[in-house]
């Protein structure tokens, strides 16, 4: 199978020293237009790859922010297939790698192999899972994996050594490790604990390993970057979308990418 | 079966952060059923804390007016246990593992209330810290509950989120113990969420089944007939279910919250209305829409106003080994009146959704039947919300004279 576009991004990424940012947006919020500009500028300011959440009734591993921005993509009138659609016309304007957020109910409800099938002939490179343990997810992995669909599993901070190296063979295209005990856009804590995990991702797998949940600033950005692969930043650049005039949103984005490294 | 599911349903579909306290917990429940110091101690505040065993009483007078000669109905007293209903059979229990796994903090999701209540019954008894999530349009129709369980110590959080109901408390709840996972034990109130809830939560609630057995064998010197019980979660009929699986003679039914009815949308029926689908942690019947995003519910009665149903129900639907009907609102309300009247007990409103299905099939019965109804909770917490419910019918009947009413209430 050729390279996909997540592979190949981690690829450059290594050789030329550098460490990822991948920047989370909720797809259709508050349109699929805004999203598309966003997308562009996301682009433009240095984004490696973009997740796109989809959004759903009952998102139990968020924060009020991307809470609130599920309702207003509902609102739009945005699922799994809109987001997938959406994807597929993006594929024009941009090479980046485009992952989805997605709970797993929506994809049970496509239809496991024909999600797996019908997302990466739309363009979709990765998708996560976050109510998706390995456990319940090896079948829809091996599937996706044949159509050349990274499923991306997570590790927490509470997974002992046994579960994080079970997450890290599992997961493909990268690890993301959750920096917190906790959901989407509570308050990070950078710990010795935070090193050693990803040290021991690291050890046991040569897969990249992104860091997100929890970070907001570049000096939290940098931090992070200096353990990590890459940064994943959802909340705050959500927040920052809804809230921050473009030019604004453009010096903290920017802000964001130079301290990643 | 594959562990942790009941045929294709169940399963444990979580943020990786809970998986090692699911872990945990599957453990420590393994060991607590083998302890017998644990299993001495529970039994013992089973007996004088809750009450039980609770009676299996002869509704005399709804025999007479139901079954004819016929069919004997029999109440399993769940309503007379400490707290007011078959909640804290459960929640004492996880409060108790809690407790020896060295978790400090209970957190737990109350529809109705009276899980909350017990929740924080059991913190309160064992010095747990406690928070209780609550929707806030239950909260409203089961005030007297909220009352109660700040009164007992507890911290209520009203939910805003969603519907304002129960599947949003259990969002919140689980967004509680991601973050506080370490200190903190969910208490699960039904027979729901990831493995190994709806087995731990089956078999604290079994109690309800094995006493009746015992009891129905002592009265009649046979099993009964048929048994029915409500099914909000279903922790109450997987209680008193569970202990007659094996008895082939015994029909079981499973009574869902038909609301306005199931044309309406407005229900909260998952077995009539909804489909296989995945939500806060397990695979079983779900009220969604097509593209897989969980549906508003209706009922009347907070305690069954859920979007989803305790995975081995939907598979002791699949394999056809009980049967799951629906009761509407308006028939919950009429059978609240008639049990207040003809035997002297007020039930919940969700029991009342049992007691309906079980004055509609007792007529057909075969002759000499029995039947055992899970009574699974008492009314007094609904006695305000049915009454302005009652205000309203009262003023549609003054502006609409020809319109029918509902019930005698």
């Amino acid at each position: 199978m050729t390279k996909g576009r997540l592979e190949k991004r981690f690829g450059l990424l290594k050789k030329e020293g550098r460490k990822a940012f991948i920047p989370y947006i909720m797809c259709g919020d508050p349109t699929l237009e805004k999203t598309g500009r966003m997308v562009r500028l996301l682009e433009e300011c240095g984004a490696d790859a973009i997740e796109l959440g989809v959004p759903f009734s009952d998102p139990l591993a968020d924060g009020a922010v991307i809470q609130a921005a599920g309702q207003r993509a509902l609102a739009a009138g945005v699922n799994l297939r809109v987001s997938m659609e959406f994807i597929k016309k993006l594929r024009d304007q941009t090479g980046l790698p485009l992952i989805l957020m997605t709970y797993y109910n929506p994809i049970f409800r496509y239809g496991e192999e024909a999600f797996a099938k019908d997302a990466p002939a739309c363009g979709v490179d990765g998708v996560i899972i976050p109510d998706l343990p390995v456990e319940e997810g090896l079948a829809i992995s091996g599937e996706a994996a044949r159509h050349g669909l990274d499923v991306i599993f997570l590790a927490a901070p509470t997974s002992g050594d046994d579960r994080l190296k079970k997450v890290a063979r599992a997961s493909r295209g990268f690890i993301y490790f959750v920096s917190i005990t906790g959901i989407t856009g509570a308050k990070l804590d950078v710990s010795d604990r935070l090193r050693a995990s990803v040290e021991k991702l690291k050890k046991v797998s040569k897969k990249p390993v992104m860091v997100g949940f929890g970070i907001s600033t570049p000096e939290e950005a940098a931090t992070v970057s200096s353990i990590a692969d890459g940064v994943v930043i959802g909340s705050a650049i959500v927040k920052a979308a809804g809230e921050l005039p473009e030019a604004r949103l453009r010096e903290y984005l920017l802000a964001l990418r130079a301290a990643i490294k | 079966m594959k562990k942790g599911y009941f045929g294709p349903f169940g399963g444990r579909f979580v943020p990786e952060t809970l998986m090692p306290a699911l872990m945990e917990l599957e453990a420590a429940w393994a060991s607590s059923t083998r302890d017998k110091a644990f299993r001495r101690e529970f039994g013992a505040l089973a007996r004088d804390f809750i009450g039980r065993p609770t009676p299996l009483y002869f509704a005399s007078r709804l025999s007479r007016e139901f079954g004819g000669k016929k069919t004997k109905i029999y109440l399993k007293r769940e309503d007379l246990t400490h707290t007011g209903a078959h909640k804290i059979n459960n929640a004492l229990g996880q409060a108790l593992l809690a407790k020896k796994m060295g978790k400090r903090r209970l957190i737990a999701e109350t529809g109705a209330g009276q899980h909350g209540v017990a929740t924080a019954t059991g913190a309160a008894l064992l010095g747990l810290e406690c928070v209780i999530y609550m929707g806030s349009e239950d909260a409203r129709r089961q005030a007297l509950n909220v009352f109660r369980m700040k009164l007992l110590g507890a911290q209520v959080i009203e939910v805003r989120a969603g519907s304002r109901t129960l599947k949003d408390a259990i969002n919140e709840a689980l967004r509680d113990w991601t973050t506080n996972v370490k200190n903190t034990h969910y208490v699960l109130g039904t027979v729901f969420g990831p493995h190994p809830f709806p087995s731990i939560v089956r078999d604290f609630q079994s109690v309800i089944g094995k006493e009746a057995r015992a009891q129905i064998l002592k009265a009649e010197g046979r099993l009964p007939g048929h048994l029915v019980a409500c099914v909000g979660g279903g922790s109450n009929a997987m209680g008193l279910f569970s202990a007659f699986l094996k008895d082939k003679n015994v029909l079981m039914t499973g009574v869902e919250a038909g609301g306005k009815g199931i044309e309406s949308g407005k229900h909260a029926a998952r077995f009539a209305g909804g489909q296989i689908g995945v939500f806060q942690g397990a695979k079983s019947y779900l009220l969604q829409d097509e593209v897989g995003n969980v549906l508003g519910t209706h009922s009347v009665s907070a305690g069954l106003d859920y979007a989803s149903v305790g995975p081995e129900h939907a598979y002791l639907k699949e394999t056809g080994r009980v049967r799951y009907t629906y009761a509407t609102d308006g028939e919950a309300l009429e059978a609240f009146g008639l049990l207040s009247r003809l035997e002297g007990i007020i039930p919940a409103l969700e029991s009342s959704h049992a007691i309906a299905e079980a004055i509609k099939t007792a007529p057909s019965m075969p002759d000499g039947s029995i039947m055992i109804v899970n009574l699974s909770g008492r009314g007094d917490k609904d006695v305000q919300e049915v009454a302005r419910l009652m205000g309203r019918e009262f003023e549609k009947e003054k502006t609409s004279p020809g319109e029918r009413k509902t019930g005698s209430l």
